[in-house]
């Protein structure tokens, strides 16, 4: 059951938006979040929401794939837009007992509502279509300013390599101990919350325990094949700017203006 | 030997499964058949060997013998129970209780912070009274050759192979009818090797319980085992006795086993026509046989 | 020919705190000659991890020293070319690989080197066709099989050129199949490409193959020789806790009981032989 969990999900293919480079993904992710929130009309909303639509439908990953990351969060967008619609004072519409519904307030929750799904479709996209080693170069590349205040740039995106490429392994692991487990009768079903939780001992022990003489072994296997931290290294993998980047960035920065604009000289609604 | 075989012809299958498929990812493109249609029977008391390469289905397999793993479909009963039935169902639990299995690698199971808490894991979780759990620990600890200063030491201070033995003991400790083990023997060295397997078949001889060994070396199972199981490609390629099984030594090089030296030298043999016999794997075999013919010849000998 | 490592009155102890400490070399005077193919054997708790360790400077002798193209592993200013000369495989083949994509792992001592970048493209793609990996290069490390990731492990270390290969029982979590292909890729890289190759296994089947045996006890190198004249003292192999390959205990044991055999077999093809002349 465990193995079915994966993350940091990545579609491989050979679409514009994967063939980019990440360090440019990375920075249009960005920019299209301040973008959702810059919005101040809702007309407005027409730009980041159609710039997202194609994004997706230029990167072929089925539409359905991308809504499937705004499931776990649900909960919270409907909380948010309950408590809009409920506490933004204005007009009233409805007036039920002390509730009362504003046109305001459902204004204010569908433009949050909209807000956050897109932003999590958005992020999803970058994900999907940037594999996790892509993505760790390029946090490397972009944060290596931070190198000048002491900031340990390179062993932090090792430290992410390390951990995307031991997750499957400890999954892998954490199965055969629940089962070597079970099969001496470890009871992990049922019984109150105490009981589970001290459950969880046998599992735990193991498994931080292999954790352990992992890490290791593996600091052996990366000090023999001469690892000695970021200095002097290089990479074998170049990330280089192409066209395809510069067109991204100036679809962005036109899409940007164009949010400013609406903002000055169309009114918005509330 | 006759009063064994009596045994086993009167007492029903311990564990017998009937078109026993398990499918992973069922319903997906992904769906494949890790075993299909295995119907065996086990009968109490006996020494089998599982072989099979890596993927063949041999550990999905024995992971249902004890109840670990659902069959997507097909029945598999132990001790004439069909442990998923609805009313057994609820107490899948006995079943690995009746069914232990050990698994590979099993000190890295160990989580107790001494020896004897380790074992006492088991028989602790049946419900067993202190005195019970005792009794257990101990004899547990007295067959994989364990002696009792052991017992207050912390697992972890142990040898590998130690370890190993405590895993084991933490199986035995439940008094199981069926001891399962996966590959006891992976990553020891020669001797560590003799000895666990050594323990093994003191066990089996002394409680008479059923044991199947897990192994890639046909070599061991020659050794100790009385009968073969053979799964490939999430079938059961044979099932049979060790003679019978290993005289199919072609279709098992084919299969990616590794054949015993011996025996490849005594396929050589016949094959240039000399009288050896067909069903030899282990060196005490094969020094046997050739006596024989060497005494058939009347020359050598004892010289 | 010339010694490529060459250990002198190796003596090490692990030191304890509160506890005595635990000798586990005692005065091992061991050489490896440049080209050739050694197999060390021993049982667990013999010390010949330890050894190994010290052969590319991951342990520095407590007493004694330890030469790498004569150059003395315990000198800092050279680790690098010491480790970069010998390289080292381990056990877990799970443990050893620190990235999430085959090529990039392979590419991890060249990075570390601070080789350019093309040249890093053209050693790890030279390094996977050797372990014949190539098609596997964009694969994870997780959807291999024991035996391909330990050749994935290989790739990593002769990507760096090494002179010599130290392996730690590569292949004693693997099954047969995976055995046979880590064996023959070990082999390969001794016959092909001349690389020096010392492996520690329990497997007498792999110590055949070699060109030399060393066995190691109680942290001391108690035998070495050819594989033939190890594995026919039969009796002080097993002394050791070691095993020898069926045919040569077949052979040992026929002769025992006086039928004319060599006593040096240790190929299935050599027992054959002298069973044919025995029966024939």
């Amino acid at each position: 059951m465990l193995r079915d969990i994966t993350i940091g999900q990545y579609f491989p293919g050979k679409s514009v938006i994967h063939r980019m480079d990440p360090r440019m993904k990375l920075i249009l992710s960005i920019a299209y979040i301040v973008m959702l929130f810059c919005v101040g009309n809702e007309a407005g909303f027409l730009i980041p929401v159609i710039f997202l639509i194609a994004a997706i439908w230029i990167s072929k990953i089925p539409f359905i794939m991308v809504l499937k990351g705004v499931k776990p969060i649900l909960p919270l967008i409907i909380f948010t837009a309950v408590l809009n619609i409920f506490f933004v004072t204005g007009e009233p519409l409805v007036k039920l007992g002390f509730i009362t519904i504003t046109v305001d307030g459902i204004i204010v929750a569908l433009k949050m509502v909209i807000r956050i799904i897109f932003l999590i479709m958005g992020t999803s996209l970058l994900t999907y279509t940037t594999s996790p080693i892509a993505l760790t170069d390029a946090i490397e590349q972009l944060l290596r300013p931070l190198n000048k205040i002491h900031f340990p740039v390179h062993e932090m995106a090792m430290m992410m390599t390390i951990a995307l490429r031991f997750i499957p392994t400890l999954i892998e692991e954490t199965d055969k101990i629940m089962s070597a487990q079970k099969a001496r009768g470890a009871d992990m079903e049922s019984g109150g919350l105490m009981q589970r939780a001290k459950a969880l001992v046998p599992i735990l022990i193991p498994l931080f325990i292999s954790a352990f003489r992992r890490a290791e072994e593996l600091a052996l296997a990366m000090e023999c094949r001469c690892y000695r931290g970021g200095e002097g290294r290089t990479r074998m993998r170049q990330l280089h700017y192409s066209s395809l980047d510069w067109y991204g960035a100036a679809v962005m920065a036109v899409c940007f203006a164009g949010v400013i604009l609406l903002n000055i000289f169309v009114p918005a609604f509330v | 030997m006759t009063g064994k075989e009596e045994r086993l012809r009167t007492n029903v299958a311990i564990i017998k499964t009937e078109h026993l498929s398990h499918l992973y990812s069922a319903g997906t493109p992904f769906e494949k058949a890790a075993i299909e249609d295995v119907s065996v029977e086990i009968e109490p008391g006996e020494f089998i060997g599982v072989i099979g390469h890596t993927g063949s289905g041999k550990s999905t397999l024995i992971q249902h013998f004890n109840g670990l793993l659902q069959p997507t479909s097909g029945k598999i009963y132990v001790d004439g129970k069909d442990i998923w039935d609805e009313k057994n169902k609820k107490n899948i639990r006995d079943v690995r209780f009746q069914v232990g299995l050990v698994f590979q690698y099993p000190e890295y199971q160990l989580f107790e912070e001494t020896v004897y808490k380790d074992i006492a894991f088991g028989p602790g979780n049946m419900g067993l009274s202190k005195e019970e759990i005792h009794t257990r620990v101990m004899e547990a600890m007295d067959f994989v050759g364990l002696k009792g200063k052991y017992a207050e030491k912390s697992p972890f201070d142990l040898s590998g192979g130690q370890k190993r033995r405590v895993a084991i003991a933490g199986v035995i400790a439940m008094r199981p009818k069926v001891l399962i083990l996966d590959e006891p023997t992976a990553g020891l060295d020669p001797k560590g090797r003799d000895k666990i397997l050594g323990q093994i078949r003191e066990y089996h001889q002394q409680t008479g319980s059923t044991v199947l060994l897990v192994s890639h070396s046909m070599e061991d199972i020659a050794k100790y085992a009385e009968k073969v199981l053979v799964m490939n490609h999430a079938k059961v390629f044979d099932y049979d006795t060790v003679e019978r099984v290993f005289s199919k030594n072609e279709e098992l090089t084919r299969m990616g086993l590794s054949v015993p030296q011996v025996s490849k030298v005594f396929h050589q043999l016949r094959a240039a026509g000399y009288p050896v016999s067909e069903n030899v794997y282990t060196v005490d075999q094969a020094e046997a046989d050739i006596l024989r013919l060497l005494k058939a010849k009347g020359g050598a000998g004892r010289a | 020919m010339k010694d490529l490592i060459l250990a002198e009155h190796l003596h090490f102890e692990y030191v304890r705190e509160e506890e005595e400490n635990i000798l586990v070399l005692n005065d091992i005077d061991v050489s490896i000659h440049q080209g050739e193919f050694v197999a060390i054997l021993g049982h667990n708790g013999s010390g010949k991890s330890t050894l190994a360790k010290h052969f590319n400077a991951v342990l520095l002798p407590t007493s004694g020293r330890v030469l790498v193209d004569g150059v003395d592993t315990a000198d800092q200013e050279h680790l690098f070319d010491i480790r970069q000369k010998v390289g080292m495989v381990f056990q877990n083949p799970d443990n050893q690989i620190v990235a999430t994509i085959v090529e990039e792992d392979v590419a991890f001592a060249l990075e570390n080197l601070g080789v350019e970048p093309e040249e890093i493209r053209r050693r790890v793609d030279e390094a996977l066709k050797t372990v014949d990996m190539y098609e596997f290069k964009e694969h994870a490390p997780h959807q291999l099989s024991g035996g391909q990731k330990q050749r994935i492990a290989i790739a990593g270390v002769i990507a760096m050129r090494p002179e010599c290969v130290v392996l730690d029982e590569p292949t004693a979590m693997l099954d047969p199949k995976g055995r046979r292909e880590v064996l023959r890729t070990v082999m390969e890289l001794n016959r092909d490409y001349g690389t020096t190759v010392a492996l520690i296994t329990h497997y007498m089947d792999e110590a055949v193959h070699a060109d030399r045996v060393i066995v190691v006890d109680h942290g001391d190198v108690v035998i070495t020789g050819t594989p033939r004249e190890i594995f026919s003292q039969v009796e002080k192999m097993k002394e050791l806790g070691l095993d020898v390959p069926q045919v040569t205990e077949l052979c040992y044991r026929l002769k025992q009981e006086g039928a004319p055999v060599p006593d040096d077999v240790i190929t299935e093809d050599e027992c054959t032989a002298a069973l044919e002349q025995l029966l024939a």
